[in-house]
C-alpha cells in the first residue's frame, strides 16, 4: 500500500509552505512527461509552437515568392516538401500555417473552457428556478452545429480566423457545459461533499477546493479534444470559405488549395493532412496524459508499478 | 441546554418519513440512536445538522444551546457545523475527498473557522492526527485517502470531525463499514475523545452491542418514531417493545460466534 514518494513529490503535497524552497516544474507536468503518450503529445505540441514562432521571423522561402518555372516541384533540397500549383514553397506555408493552428486551437479552447465552466457551474449550482432556463438555453445551443454558427457569424462579419475561433469556442463550449454540469452534479452527490459541508465549508469554497478539482481531469480531456476539433474545424471552415483568407497561411488553406489538384500532385494533400492529423492526435494523447497525471489515485498506481 | 430535538418531522416530497421525534442530549451526555435500516435514524441526525438531501424538508424544532437550528440559512449553519458540531459518516472510503491530502482534509474545519497561520494550522492538524491514533502523523498527512486502510480512513474522518473541538459529536454508523477487529479500536477512540473533549455524543447504529462501549442512554427508532428510550442497561435487560427485543436478540446472535455476550 505504501507508495514510494520522491522528495520532490513529498514537498509538493506538503500542507505547510515551510519548505517551498526554490522554483521547480509543477508536479503534474513532470508526471505527464513520464508517460510515453505524454512525451509524444508534449513534443509535437512544442514542435508546432516552435514552428509557429520561427515562421514569424524566418521561413525557407518567402511565403508569396511564387516560382512559376517550378510548379508542383517534387520534394528536393531547395523545396523539402515540394511546391504548389503556382510554385510556392509548401514547407514554408505549413510552417507559417502553424501560427493559425496555434491561434485557433488556443483561442477556441480558451473560449470553450470559459463558456463550458461558466454555464456548467451556473446550471449545476443555481436554484432550479434560475438554472432551468439556462439548461434549456444550453440544450438549444447544442443543437446548432459549429458550421451553422460559423455561417451565422460569417454573414455579417465575413469569413476570418476570428469567426472560426468564436464559432468553435461557443459550439464546443456549450457541449462542455453539459459535461461540466453532469460532473459537478455527480461530485456534489458524493459523501465527501456532504462531509465538507459538515465541516462548515461554504458554497464557493466547496466549489473551488472540493468540486472543481474533481472535475478538472474530465475537463482536461474534453478541452484537448476541443483543441483537436478546433484545428479540424479550421481546416474544414477554411476549406468552405468561412476561415482564413486566401493569402493567409493555414493548414486548412493549404489542404483546400491542394485538394483541387489531388490527381496531379497527390503528395501535396498528404503534407497538410499529416500535419493536421499528427497535431490532433498529439493533443488528444496529451490531454489523456495530463488527466492521468492530475489524479492521485492513478499517480500512486504508477509509483507502485515502479514506473 | 445541549441539543434539544422536539417533534421533528421529516418529509421527502409528500411522504412523511419521520413522524415527530423528540429527544434531548444535555451537555456532556451521550445518546445512542438505534434502529433498523429505514427507521429514520440517519435522516434524523442529518436534519439536526441541516444536511438533509435536496427535496427533504424538516419541521418541528432542533435547538442547539437554546438556538433554533431548523430554518436557519445554510450560511449561518456553516458557522456552527465543523466548529460546534462535528460529524463522522458511515463509509470512510467515500467520505474523504480522493484528490485532497489527508492533512488538508483534517485541517478543513480549522481553516474555515479559525484564523490560523500555516504553521499553527499544520501543528493542529498533526496534533489531531496523533490524537486519533494515526501512526506517523508527519508522514500520513501528506498521503491521499486511497493509500490508507479502512480503519485509518475512519480515523482521518474522526480527526476531521474533532479537529476544531466540537461541543457535540455526531456519528452515523461509524463502524458499519469496518472490519470487526477495527471496530473495537474506533469505539474506544470515540469514548476517549468525547471524554477528553467533554463534548456530547450522538451515536447512530443498528447494532445495540456497540453502544455499551460509548453511550449510556439510548432511543430506539422504528418506522420514523421513537418506540422506546431510557438507560442502555435497562433497555437491554428489559426491552418493552418487540422491535427492541429483536435488536437485542440480533446482537446476541451476532456475538455468539465471538464468545459470550458482554
Amino acid at each position: 500500500m505504501a507508495a514510494e514518494w520522491t522528495a520532490a513529490e513529498l514537498a509538493e503535497i506538503d500542507i505547510s509552505p515551510g519548505r517551498r524552497a526554490s522554483w521547480r516544474l509543477p508536479g503534474w507536468l513532470v508526471r505527464t512527461a513520464r508517460r510515453p503518450h505524454g512525451v509524444f503529445g508534449l513534443v509535437v505540441v512544442a514542435a508546432v509552437l516552435i514552428a509557429a514562432a520561427v515562421s514569424l521571423v524566418w521561413t525557407p522561402h518567402p511565403l508569396l515568392a511564387a516560382d512559376s518555372s517550378h510548379t508542383w516541384a517534387p520534394p528536393s533540397w531547395t523545396h523539402p516538401l515540394g511546391t504548389d500549383q503556382i510554385g510556392r514553397d509548401t514547407a514554408s506555408w505549413l510552417l507559417a500555417g502553424a501560427r493559425t493552428t496555434v491561434l485557433v486551437a488556443a483561442g477556441a479552447t480558451a473560449i470553450a473552457a470559459l463558456v463550458g465552466l461558466a454555464l456548467g457551474t451556473l446550471t449545476a449550482s443555481l436554484r432550479p428556478r434560475f438554472a432551468e432556463p439556462l439548461v434549456v438555453l444550453v440544450d438549444i445551443l447544442v443543437a446548432f452545429p459549429v458550421l451553422l454558427i460559423a455561417m451565422l457569424l460569417a454573414t455579417p462579419f465575413g469569413g476570418s480566423i476570428g469567426v472560426v475561433v468564436v464559432a468553435v469556442g461557443i459550439g464546443y463550449g456549450v457541449n462542455l457545459a453539459r459535461v461540466v454540469r453532469s460532473e459537478i452534479v455527480r461530485v456534489n452527490a458524493s459523501d465527501y461533499i456532504l462531509a465538507a459541508r459538515a465541516a462548515g465549508t461554504g458554497l464557493l469554497r466547496r466549489l473551488w477546493l472540493h468540486v472543481l478539482p474533481n472535475v478538472v481531469p474530465v475537463l482536461v480531456v474534453q478541452l484537448s479534444l476541443t483543441a483537436g476539433v478546433a484545428i479540424l474545424a479550421e481546416s474544414g471552415l477554411t476549406f468552405l470559405g468561412y476561415g482564413a483568407a486566401p493569402a493567409e497561411p493555414s493548414w486548412g488553406r493549404v489542404l483546400a488549395d491542394a485538394q483541387k489538384y489531388i490527381g496531379v500532385a497527390p503528395l501535396s494533400v498528404v503534407w497538410p493532412g499529416v500535419a493536421i492529423g499528427v497535431t490532433v492526435l498529439a493533443l488528444n494523447l496529451l490531454g489523456d496524459a495530463v488527466a492521468e497525471a492530475l489524479d492521485p489515485r492513478l499517480r500512486s498506481q504508477e509509483a507502485r508499478d515502479g514506473a | 441546554m445541549g441539543l434539544e430535538v422536539s417533534d421533528l418531522r421529516i418529509r421527502i416530497g409528500r411522504r412523511e418519513l419521520v413522524h415527530g421525534v423528540t429527544f434531548d442530549v444535555p451537555t456532556g451526555e451521550r445518546l445512542g440512536i438505534i434502529g433498523e435500516s429505514g427507521s429514520g435514524k440517519t435522516l434524523t441526525v442529518l436534519a439536526v445538522l441541516g444536511l438533509l438531501p435536496e427535496g427533504a424538508t424538516a419541521e418541528g424544532s432542533v435547538r442547539w444551546n437554546g438556538r433554533e437550528l431548523l430554518g436557519l440559512p445554510d450560511r449561518d449553519l456553516a458557522l456552527i457545523r465543523g466548529k460546534e458540531l462535528g460529524v463522522v459518516f458511515q463509509d470512510p472510503s467515500s467520505a474523504l475527498n480522493p484528490i485532497r491530502t489527508v492533512g488538508a482534509q483534517i485541517g478543513e474545519s480549522l481553516s474555515i473557522h479559525y484564523d490560523l497561520d500555516r504553521r499553527e494550522l499544520r501543528q493542529r492538524v498533526l496534533a489531531a492526527a496523533a490524537r486519533v491514533g494515526l501512526p506517523d502523523p508527519e508522514e500520513i498527512v501528506r498521503r491521499y485517502p486511497h493509500q490508507l486502510s479502512g480503519g485509518q480512513r475512519q480515523r482521518v474522518a474522526i480527526a476531521m470531525a474533532v479537529a476544531s473541538g466540537p461541543r457535540l459529536l455526531v456519528a452515523d454508523e461509524p463502524t458499519t463499514a469496518l472490519d470487526v477487529t477495527v471496530q473495537a479500536g474506533i469505539l474506544r477512540l470515540f469514548d476517549d475523545l468525547v471524554g477528553t473533549l467533554g463534548s456530547s455524543l450522538v451515536f447512530v447504529t443498528h447494532d445495540i452491542a456497540l453502544l455499551g462501549a460509548v453511550t449510556d442512554h439510548v432511543v430506539v427508532m422504528a418506522d420514523g418514531r421513537i418506540v422506546e428510550s431510557g438507560r442502555l442497561d435497562t433497555v437491554v435487560d428489559d426491552p418493552r417493545e418487540a422491535i427492541t427485543a429483536g435488536l437485542v436478540e440480533a446482537a446476541r446472535v451476532a456475538a455468539w460466534d465471538g464468545g459470550p455476550v458482554a
